[in-house]
């Protein structure tokens, strides 16, 4: 560790601030609590958010698991794993099971977590009502009055125009029938693993200074019409090509050589475990 | 198997930080901070303003650890601000304490206590000056040595406000005062931002995205053109409350910033008995670290027409306030490099479920 700069980095007074909207947070669910978020030395929008609220819970005793496009070993999962190790002690791993703490960036883990478990997540975008209104001011105030017609006529639009609700990644949910949430960039396959989950569920937006939460067993619905219900990734017919995985989210990719499209678990660790396991893509 | 980009991620991460310390050192030359510091004033004033953090030494070792990038001098800093302890407010400072080293007024030819020009690169012809290619030592100790003597005959330059003058007259429109300072660094900015918060984020924005945006508000996008009734740059005592005994205060140390002050005539807000309003002049107010003089007239500018009520795009504080900020832009721009494999799978689902069905006619 080193001791240039206080354990986790932030000051004891910061750290403590942002434990406080955690708390205010995790009482309303999908609720966007405004936090002082303090400026780290990684860039804000490479998940500064998400790092301020880890650094802020963990303790000696956590085991941490640090994610990007659910790879282990992705350069800015490397670079923020090695700034917390910098500034803790706290063990590190790439075995989702083995984590007390997972920070995460656009994937929640294949192996379903369970309630010893924080997942971090970091958000670019935390305002759902952001694309039908620009300003904080005025959405703020259609959260407050649950205003969300807006959000549902974009749906319908898309729909009209395209045959399809063009929102790939981070689509929106609602969380216990009140507020609307971005669930950050996860794929739509990701976005089910956050009803009813046994885990916490943290969310950070370092340069939007908000923090907000989905607790353990919270009812979270993905937005959907009766005859146009919400639908996941079609992952269909594919097949890891290391550890012969199906129904897991993959990295589609072409063979630099041959050319070939080839997919792969876009979970590495999980990926990892499998074939440490003995499994294949033969079998 | 060619899968490089999420494999060995580890090691091309610090193979390429090891590339950064190849790259910061080329050359010969040996570059120290305090040539740094002392040379590059203006630079090392700007980075301070932008990452709103005092301290010259400091700019010029991230200007060194950075090859001088100023999005990553700014950056080096505010982090590094970020873990200090905050123990002390100062005191409010009185910037007609200020000592002058440079003071003029645009609204007026005589004001009381004098216009000093200072150093300003103004009047200069823009004219690539050949002569200092090969400046030697002995070139700068003779300037030196020239302006030690006369430093010290010279008295230090106190003056009153320009504005005070026509405030006594009773031209001026008085704005409400704010009880409750905000401080941005600690507390998010809610909106409607009350003035304080205003203007801490614009002194502390990125000094083109001022600059731009000011320009835009005199040039028909705001509300009109102001004058500059005073900038003053100079030095400013800070003074904290002294912590062992009540009542007693202790000097902390000065800073450098420049001080600006516009007019714009204004519609008075109070009643009027006859059938018009009358004028009054309004204030921008424009206060930033160290010489920077575009800065502090471009922050009284966007001072005044958030002040003003309006619909243009400048009256609008959550797209001028929002967006300036160094860490802030320049941080999500720079996101997009890193990998969107899965969202870029997500929204590929989308495009490809609405590709149609049927197959290509052929011709």
């Amino acid at each position: 560790m080193n001791k240039e700069y206080n354990y986790g980095f932030l000051d004891e007074g910061s750290k403590k601030a942002i434990r406080r909207a955690l708390l205010k947070a995790v009482s309303i669910p999908g609720y966007q609590v405004p936090f002082g978020s303090r400026e780290l030395p990684i860039g804000r929008g490479w998940g500064t958010g998400g790092l301020q609220i880890t650094l802020s819970i963990l303790g000696d005793d956590d085991i941490l698991k640090v994610i990007d496009q659910g790879s282990d070993d992705s350069v800015n999962a490397v670079s923020i794993r090695k700034f917390v190790t910098a500034c803790t002690d706290v063990e590190t791993t790439t075995d989702s099971e083995e984590a007390t703490v997972i920070q995460s960036r656009h994937r929640i883990p294949e192996t379903p977590l369970r309630n010893d478990q924080i997942l971090v997540l970091q958000v670019p975008t935390p305002e759902p009502l952001r694309h039908v209104e620009p300003l904080e001011s005025v959405t703020r105030k259609m959260h407050a009055e649950m205003d969300y017609s807006a959000v549902w006529l974009a749906l319908y639009e898309d729909i009209v125009r395209v045959g399809e609700i063009e929102q790939g990644a981070d689509y929106p949910v609602m969380v216990e029938d009140r507020y609307i949430m971005n669930p950050s960039p996860i794929p739509r396959f990701d976005n089910p693993k956050l009803h009813m989950s046994e885990a916490l569920y943290l969310f950070g937006a370092g340069r939007e200074k908000k923090i907000y939460a989905v607790p353990p067993y919270t009812k979270v619905e993905s937005l959907g019409f009766e005859d146009f219900p919400f639908k996941i990734e079609n992952m269909e017919g594919r097949k890891c090509h290391l550890c012969g995985a199906e129904n897991v989210f993959m990295d589609e990719f072409f063979d630099a050589a041959t050319g070939t499209k080839m997919y792969q678990c876009s979970d590495s660790g999980y990926c990892m475990k499998r074939r440490s396991e003995g499994m294949n893509h033969e079998e | 198997m060619a899968y490089v980009a999420v494999t060995g991620g580890r090691e091309a991460v610090e193979k390429s930080i090891e590339l950064l310390s190849k790259y910061r050192t080329g050359g010969e030359s040996q570059v120290e901070i305090e040539a740094i510091q002392e040379r590059m004033g203006l630079l090392i004033d700007r980075i301070m303003s932008e990452a709103g953090f005092y301290a010259p030494e400091y700019a010029a070792l991230a200007l060194k650890q950075s090859e001088g990038s100023l999005e990553e001098a700014v950056f080096l800093l505010r982090a590094y601000r970020s873990t200090l302890a905050r123990s002390w407010y100062s005191k409010p400072i009185s910037t007609e304490d200020m000592t002058i080293h440079r003071r003029i007024s645009a609204a007026f030819k005589d004001i009381v206590g004098g216009q000093f020009l200072g150093a300003t690169y103004d009047y200069t012809h823009r004219l690539l000056d050949f002569s200092i290619m090969d400046e030697t030592q002995e070139d700068v100790k003779k300037i030196k040595e020239k302006w030690q003597s006369m430093q010290e005959e010279a008295e230090p330059i106190k003056v009153p406000r320009v504005s005070d003058v026509l405030r006594e007259e009773g031209v001026i429109s008085c704005g409400k005062k704010e009880e409750e300072l905000e401080d941005i660094t600690l507390d998010p900015i809610t909106f409607p931002a009350p003035r304080s918060a205003r203007l801490q984020t614009i002194t502390r924005g990125e000094t083109g995205y001022v600059n731009g945006l000011a320009y835009a508000g005199i040039r028909g996008f705001g509300q009109s053109h102001p004058t500059v009734g005073e900038l003053r740059t100079g030095d400013v005592e800070i003074i904290i409350d002294y912590p062992m005994a009540e009542g007693e205060e202790l000097y902390v140390g000065s800073i450098v910033c420049t001080e600006v002050e516009s007019f714009f005539s204004e519609e008075s807000q109070e009643e009027s008995q006859e059938e018009t309003n009358e004028l009054k002049l309004g204030i921008g107010y424009g206060l930033v670290f160290g010489r920077n003089d575009n800065k502090a007239i471009s922050m009284s500018i966007l001072d005044y027409i958030l002040c003003s009520e309006g619909d243009g795009i400048l009256n609008n504080q959550e797209f001028v306030l929002l967006h300036g900020d160094c860490l802030e832009m320049s941080g999500f721009i720079s996101h997009l490099k890193l990998p969107h494999y899965v969202t870029f799978q997500s929204k590929l689902d989308r495009v490809r479920s609405t590709a149609k069905k049927e197959e290509p006619e052929h011709e």
